[in-house]
């Protein structure tokens, strides 16, 4: 079924055009907390350039962040601060956990640091390392524009909760098309 | 030389100080009651100007030790760099010990910090608070009797997810 389209003209889906401007111009906040925040400048100096990337504009201010990068432990004190940093963000956003310690807390398995980031805000990619070189981080923007680019919608439909659970659910209980609740066709006008 | 004539007097003038020398430092332990005035002593005495450091060690299931906390105190004199170690024992159930913020202001953190961690109370210091934890914290975490992994302060907050911010 060929289309007759003139000249520099392409078709799409509104979604993919969002998701492609969004994953090209990501702009990250600089969480950086410890030593993986060095790797993090080396990331956005001029060896590794993550401008190649579309994504070396850090801004210290979270309002016209969106995408966090932790890079580096978080202990409980400062916890309430990167919550209201992640907060202050607007969507839709995106976070990078970096390093060992940023995921898991590490090897300070103490009173006071948290034991991983994403117990406490939701995070989309972990780079492991100690601290991860510059190459695993901007390994984790590319995968993360890939995730963006396949899943991104206009209206931030990926980051509804709800919905993304909702296949899984129904993989858990085996449903039959059109009578379990959690298994029907999506209307026509959702799927586009 | 500054230093071993500084504890020759200091034994004369207050019975009962110890004193010893470890690998060219000379160390000498006091009474809690007399620390303070030990303290003046050396300071306006002995040239001992500069307080470098007042820092804690819980011996709690040390081998041998008798008491519980060693408050350290760090002097030095500014012209000689001659050193000296101050020690004095405290024990539970209340670790108090007189302030030296009176003889150096900058004892006002050092002390705050030995609080926070220790909780060594200085009684007459003018703003005795946590420095490093927060607030809320309960305990003071470099007790051998506090748990590696706390008691659970790093779990307490609540979890943002997607969609809620
Ligand atoms: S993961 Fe390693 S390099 Fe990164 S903050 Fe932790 S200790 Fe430092």
């Amino acid at each position: 079924m060929a289309i007759e389209l003139p000249d520099n003209v392409m078709v799409s889906k509104l979604d993919q055009l969002a998701s492609w401007c969004r994953k090209n111009s990501l702009w990250p906040m600089p969480f950086a907390t410890a030593c993986c925040g060095i790797e993090l400048m080396a990331t956005g100096a001029s060896r590794h350039d993550l401008a190649r990337f579309g994504a070396e504009v850090f801004r210290f201010s979270p309002r016209q962040c969106d995408l966090m990068i932790v890079a580096g432990r978080v202990v409980m004190k400062m916890l309430p601060v990167l919550q209201r940093i992640w907060q202050q963000m607007h969507e839709p956003k995106w976070c990078i956990s970096m390093g060992a310690c940023a995921s898991t807390g590490g090897v300070f398995d103490t009173y006071a640091v948290v034991q991983g980031i994403d117990r406490f805000i939701p995070v989309d990619m972990y780079v492991p390392g100690c601290p991860p070189r510059p190459e695993q981080l901007i390994q984790a923007i590319i995968d993360l524009q890939d995730k963006i680019q396949n899943e991104g919608t206009i209206l931030g439909q990926e980051f509804d909760m709800a919905s993304r659970q909702q296949p899984k659910r129904a993989l858990v209980e085996l449903p039959v098309l059109g009578q379990s609740p959690t298994f029907v066709r999506p209307p026509l006008e959702v799927r586009r | 030389m500054i230093t071993g004539r500084a504890v020759d007097a200091l034994t004369a003038r207050f019975p009962g100080v110890q004193s010893d020398e470890f690998r060219g430092q000379a160390r000498v332990v006091v009474h809690p009651d007399s620390l303070h005035d030990v303290l003046a002593f050396l300071r306006d005495e002995h040239q001992f100007q500069l307080l470098i450091d007042i820092t804690c060690v819980d011996y709690l299931h040390y081998r041998d030790a008798t008491d519980r906390y060693g408050l350290v105190y760090l002097l030095a004199t500014l012209e000689q760099g001659a050193r000296v170690t101050v020690r004095t024992w405290l024990n539970d159930p209340d670790p108090v010990i007189a302030t030296v913020t009176d003889l150096w202001s900058g004892a006002d953190w050092l002390e705050r910090e030995v609080w926070d961690m220790f909780g060594i109370v200085f009684v007459g210091h003018p703003d005795l608070r946590r420095i490093l934890l927060p607030d809320q914290f309960t305990s003071h975490p470099l007790r051998k009797d506090y748990p590696l992994q706390g008691r659970g302060e790093r779990h307490n907050f609540t979890a943002i997810r997607r969609g809620e911010a």
